[in-house]
């Protein structure tokens, strides 16, 4: 038996398989085709404090190797959430559910945090969103703002706080100390980068919003690369995501230092990689004689 | 109850320039399907991470699941090779389909290959117990060119009375399926009939049907065809603007009311 179980800077998931945030929805929408019993954590769609309409269409951009989305957060707001998403997700499932957060302003970020309270396991902030110009951009863009951000709301919760960060910066170094400094619990890696696709064709951009965010399958190894650099640079755990298809995308990442890991994009696809993953990394530990996953976080030999 | 079924290849063949009739066997998606609904398909001649195809369910019967459908991009083009004998993975039936009831005439209104789902509801209304005044659908549809107009003789084994249009004239009315639709539709006003819309198609098509539902009071199902990714609610890209605001076509469509269509 593998012991599965890991613990994300306070959260405790049963298992290192999560799903990441914006492609599993509320966690409701794929039962009966995700099992659940394989899971860790569910990450949440992001949330705000108010009603947020999206982007216009068309959002999404198929492309070799990934998808580029400029979904623009489309989402009904905190107090909806609470009221009505969140307790349709608990009479579904007993996997942890990790709230995804997002906001126009620092206070907004800690408004959000607030509102949650207890009723979640864990929150992720968001600050590095390509999409939604008035939004997360710049937070994740700035050491100092970061830290800012991230300070109002560890104030606000006593919940495990992860903060996922954006991969299109030079160096991951100074967002990991800053989420340190800040009171981070630790870290998700990592967002989608920013990318752009154009109809030759009609010679105009696919997506409304023009440009979107990259993530599937080509943004693997970035992941892999950015997750060993944080993990080189902090003790904080990481849950890592970008482009996991099959347990050896999620052994990789794992190696490379993290603690847990979230499949995304795949599931558009194949719903059941998410179990595929995880019977797979037990299958690895047991080849290997691994007696935990956690023996794998950040152990590369050389 | 929606399904991801491992489905066999069992007939797949032309059906005019470009249109292809795809047969599969899927017990488990075909028992639930039901019109309007749609199939989510994984293309096992595209790469594993390419996103699936969803497709309307132009007929399920006997556990046979069958799919109608016109070569437009990399998707279609890669579905073309898959042969009799392969497996294809399916994940339904999803989303919100017609009512399989009617009060009056059944009205269907398709365009090109937006045909597809009004087969499959066609069949079901004509099986499903009838409300008062029951007739048999008609169907109005529209295409560029004779070759356009699909399935034709399967709806003349139902019995449905087809009105065709096509643009260039060569087969029916010449213009758009409205034309022979308006003309219906003044023949039922003014004997004071009850009918219902129901449609499938271009856009354009699509704008014109609900507009005549909503001017006229009658109910308009309108059949949004958007380009999906999940095909489950999860991801809000699939979105159509409606009156209270931005829904998802795969989980609140792809069958809307025309007066709560915002376009």
């Amino acid at each position: 038996m593998v012991k599965m179980d890991v613990n994300l800077g306070g959260l405790r998931m049963p298992t290192p398989v999560a799903t990441a945030s914006g492609t599993f929805g509320y966690g409701t929408e794929y039962v009966g085709l995700v099992d659940y019993a394989k899971l860790g954590a569910v990450t949440a769609k992001g949330i705000r404090l108010d009603p947020w309409p999206g982007n216009p269409m068309p959002r999404h951009a198929e492309v070799v190797g990934g998808l580029v989305n400029a979904i623009g957060l489309q989402g009904t707001g905190v107090e909806a959430f609470l009221s009505k998403t969140l307790p349709a997700y608990r009479t579904v499932s007993k996997v942890p559910l990790i709230a995804n957060i997002w906001g126009g302003s620092v206070e907004e970020y800690a408004a959000v945090a607030a509102r949650l309270g207890d009723r979640v396991e864990a929150i992720e902030m968001n600050v590095s969103c390509p999409n939604v110009k008035a939004g997360g951009h710049t937070f994740g863009q700035d050491p100092n703002v970061l830290f800012e951000v991230v300070a109002a709301v560890r104030k606000a919760t006593a919940r495990p706080l992860l903060v996922k960060l954006a991969p299109n910066v030079p160096s991951i170094v100074p967002y990991v100390k800053a989420c340190e400094d800040a009171g981070a619990d630790a870290l998700s890696l990592i967002n989608t980068i920013p990318a752009m696709v154009i109809d030759i064709e009609r010679r105009v951009p696919v997506l409304a919003n023009r440009t979107g965010g990259l993530s599937g399958r080509g943004v693997h190894p970035v992941a892999v690369k950015l997750v060993y650099d944080a993990h080189r640079a902090t003790k904080l755990p990481i849950l890592a995501m970008g482009g996991v298809y099959e347990a050896k995308d999620a052994i990789e990442l794992l190696l490379a230092g993290a603690t847990a890991v979230a499949v995304g994009t795949a599931t558009f696809t194949d719903p059941g990689v998410v179990a595929a993953v995880h019977d797979g990394i037990v299958a690895y530990c047991e080849r290997h004689g691994f007696a935990s996953v956690s023996d794998l976080t950040g152990n590369l030999q050389g | 109850m929606r399904k991801n079924e491992q489905a066999k290849v069992i007939l797949h063949e032309d059906c005019g320039p470009g249109y292809r009739l795809l047969v599969l066997d899927a017990p488990q998606v075909a028992a639930d399907a039901r019109p309007g609904q749609f199939v989510h398909v994984k293309v096992p001649a595209l790469e594993a991470s390419a996103l699936r195809r969803p497709f309307s369910i132009f007929n399920a019967e006997d556990g046979r699941l069958e799919i109608l459908y016109k070569a437009v991009g990399r998707g279609t083009f890669a579905l073309n090779g898959v042969r009799p004998g392969e497996t294809v993975e399916v994940l339904g039936p999803l989303g919100r389909g017609f009512p399989e009831t009617c009060r009056g005439t059944p009205l269907l209104v398709g365009g090109g290959y937006g045909v597809a789902p009004l087969y499959f509801l066609a069949r079901r209304l004509l099986q499903t117990p009838k409300l008062p005044n029951p007739q048999t659908p008609k169907l109005f549809l529209g295409g560029r060119t004779k070759t356009d107009l699909l399935a034709l003789d399967r709806f003349a084994a139902l019995g449905v009375e087809v009105f065709a249009a096509t643009n260039d004239g060569s087969f029916g009315t010449k213009g758009f399926a409205v034309v022979p639709l308006d003309a219906e539709l003044a023949r039922l006003r003014a004997a004071g009939a009850d009918f219902e819309l129901f449609t499938c198609g271009p856009d354009g098509l699509l704008k014109a049907v609900s507009e005549r539902a909503v001017s006229l009071g009658a109910p308009g199902w309108i059949s949004v065809d958007r380009h999906m990714v999940c095909g489950v609610g999860a991801c809000y890209a699939c979105i159509q603007r409606t009156v209270t605001g931005n829904a998802r076509c795969c989980v609140d469509g792809p069958v809307f009311k025309a007066e709560e269509l915002a376009w």
